[in-house]
């Protein structure tokens, strides 16, 4: 009994507070647009009874599924989305990496301190280190100050409101998911292993290349993915990095509903985000588990 | 592994560097004298001054207080009982969906999570404001606070409970004598970790709040999409000096008590 109530609290939350807001979203998608409050038509009324809800089943379409092929915004921002997603999460790697790296090969007593100079960045408010950005990256900031007095350029460079601001804000701000599964991966590593492969003949490179690379694939795999699935969906970095320019579905989803007011489009593209996730989603699932399963 | 190269010591002066000076960028021009946020002007404390005198500011500060420590109590509550289900639960009907329930929101973007919530609260006629606030940063942090919590869940001896058991404890008295006491740092690091989400979180507050109550991050966010603002780097700072003394107090306080928890462990090794 007691049993009982123990899973039933929680398990009734998230029913109520996760699984129920999606039907409503996914339900909204298919209704249309209505000047009115709520703004779009039908609402169910359930005072009519079962006449009441198959009217509002038959009033439900998927027009707006296909208003987002047929404007070229909407599948425009999702290529822009995968793009920037793809790219940041490679550049992320390049420089997480190497951290990672030197984070492991470096003497036992120092690990601590700099794991946690790996985390505080991560506890610290996310909007304000892609705000400390924008002082940085704007025409007359230190980036620009400096490369000017060190006569690199002649003048200031744009880079802030462009898709290059939108890069380093989220190499920045992810850079600790990338790096804790590299370092995780790398400080399990044996190294009796990569003596073993110089013993044979290798150069340092191709021992790191042939034994620490692979080993630590588990952990490039989990922080790519970590990086990969919220920058997808990314609002805050290229809303204040990013320029006109910049597309990113999580921004036109935001301004769909803040802005246009469309709810049933608003929702549609939220459903159709979320299937392009499943896929991405699933295979971290999977290397999760693959690793959970190693360990044992 | 523990001969560091040069590129070692590069790599690792360089990646710091990058994730560090933005942000000690940011504190020092919070104490210009000058409006120009990139000409030093000298030094200033003038910009904490006006401030502590920003109304606005100060209320969207206590609002998101009041909801960062009702949200994340309620989280860790929540949470630990899905993790305690998760672990000790056994099966029931329904277990696949409760874990990918649990799961889900970890990886859910932001917009979703907010576009929906709001939804629902304006499909039930819930009035927007602090309460809809709380509830929507209970659910996705809940989710982190079991994931934490789990993972110090599993490995624990089950022994421990089961003598419990076995020498009269009632189930509860065995789980608030044995099993919370050993879960505590967990649960601790979980309302922790909720607590911060909870500071935070501008995407889901923005969808789920209404005009009586607006949070600090939301605050924050349409002041600087106006610009770079003194003002904001004194806040700033002031935020980035809490976080690290909160950081560095509870891993030295952790750090203590598994120093205390091996010499106990050690003790009674000896006395057996």
């Amino acid at each position: 009994m007691r049993r009982a109530v123990l899973i039933a609290i929680p398990y009734a939350w998230l029913l109520a507070l996760f699984l129920v807001p999606f039907g409503i979203v996914l339900k909204i998608s298919l209704s249309d647009t209505a000047i009115a409050i709520p703004p779009y038509v039908p609402t169910l009324d359930l005072a009519e009874g079962w006449a009441g809800f198959r009217a509002f089943l038959s009033e439900l379409d998927f027009e707006n599924f296909v208003w987002l092929t047929e404007d070229d915004l909407y599948w425009k921002a999702y290529l822009s989305s995968l793009k920037i997603a793809l790219i940041s999460t490679i550049f992320t790697l390049l420089v997480g990496y190497p951290m990672a790296y030197g984070m492991a090969r470096a003497p036992e007593e120092w690990r601590p301190t700099l794991m946690m100079l790996v985390i505080l960045p991560f506890w610290t408010s996310f909007l304000i280190r892609v705000y400390a950005w924008m002082g940085i990256l704007s025409n007359e900031g230190f980036l620009n100050q400096a490369l000017l007095w060190l006569g690199v350029i002649g003048e200031p460079l744009a880079l802030l409101n462009t898709n290059t601001a939108v890069y380093i804000g989220i190499v920045y701000t992810y850079l600790p998911f990338m790096i804790l599964p590299i370092y995780a991966a790398l400080d399990r590593l044996d190294g009796s292993l990569i003596e073993a492969a110089e013993d044979l003949g290798c150069s340092r490179l191709q021992a790191f290349w042939l034994v620490t690379i692979p080993l630590s694939r588990p952990g490039i795999i989990a922080g790519s993915f970590l990086v990969f699935i919220p920058v997808l969906g990314e609002f805050v970095i290229p809303s204040l990095l990013g320029g006109s320019g910049t597309l990113m579905i999580g921004k036109v989803l935001w301004e769909e509903f803040f802005s246009n007011r469309d709810w049933p489009v608003a929702s549609a593209v939220a459903v159709v985000l979320l299937l392009i996730l499943v896929i991405p989603i699933v295979l971290f699932q999977r290397n999760q588990q693959k690793q959970a399963e190693a360990e044992q | 592994m523990t001969r560091l190269s040069w590129f070692n010591v590069v790599s690792l002066t360089l990646g710091f560097a990058f994730l560090y000076i933005p942000m000690l960028i940011l504190i020092i021009f919070s104490f210009n004298e000058s409006k120009l946020v990139t000409v030093w002007a000298g030094f200033s404390t003038k910009w904490y001054g006006e401030l502590m005198q920003n109304e606005a500011f100060l209320n969207a500060a206590w609002v998101t207080v009041k909801v960062a420590v009702m949200s994340s109590t309620l989280a860790t509550v929540l949470g630990t009982m899905a993790a305690y289900v998760m672990v000790r639960g056994g099966r029931f009907m329904g277990r696949t969906l409760f874990s990918g329930m649990i799961y889900a929101p970890l990886v859910m973007p932001e917009v979703i999570t907010g576009l929906s919530l709001l939804l629902l609260f304006i499909g039930i006629g819930l009035d927007r404001g602090v309460l809809t606030i709380v509830l929507a940063h209970t659910t996705f942090s809940m989710c982190y606070v079991s994931v934490v919590v789990s993972s110090r869940l599993v490995t624990f001896d089950r022994s421990l409970e089961e003598a419990a058991l076995d020498l009269g404890c009632s189930p509860a008295e065995a789980f608030r004598l044995v099993t919370l006491p050993i879960i505590a740092p967990a649960v601790i690091s979980g309302w922790l970790l909720a607590f911060t989400l909870s500071l935070d979180d501008l995407v889901i507050a923005s969808f789920t709040s209404g005009p009586s109550a607006t949070t600090l991050p939301i605050k924050i966010f349409s002041a600087v999409r106006l610009g770079v603002s003194p003002e904001i780097n004194a806040l700033s700072t002031i935020m980035i000096a809490i976080v690290t003394v909160g950081v560095i107090t509870a891993s030295l306080v952790s750090k203590r008590a598994m120093v205390r928890q091996k010499q106990e462990e050690q003790a009674a090794a000896r006395t057996t």
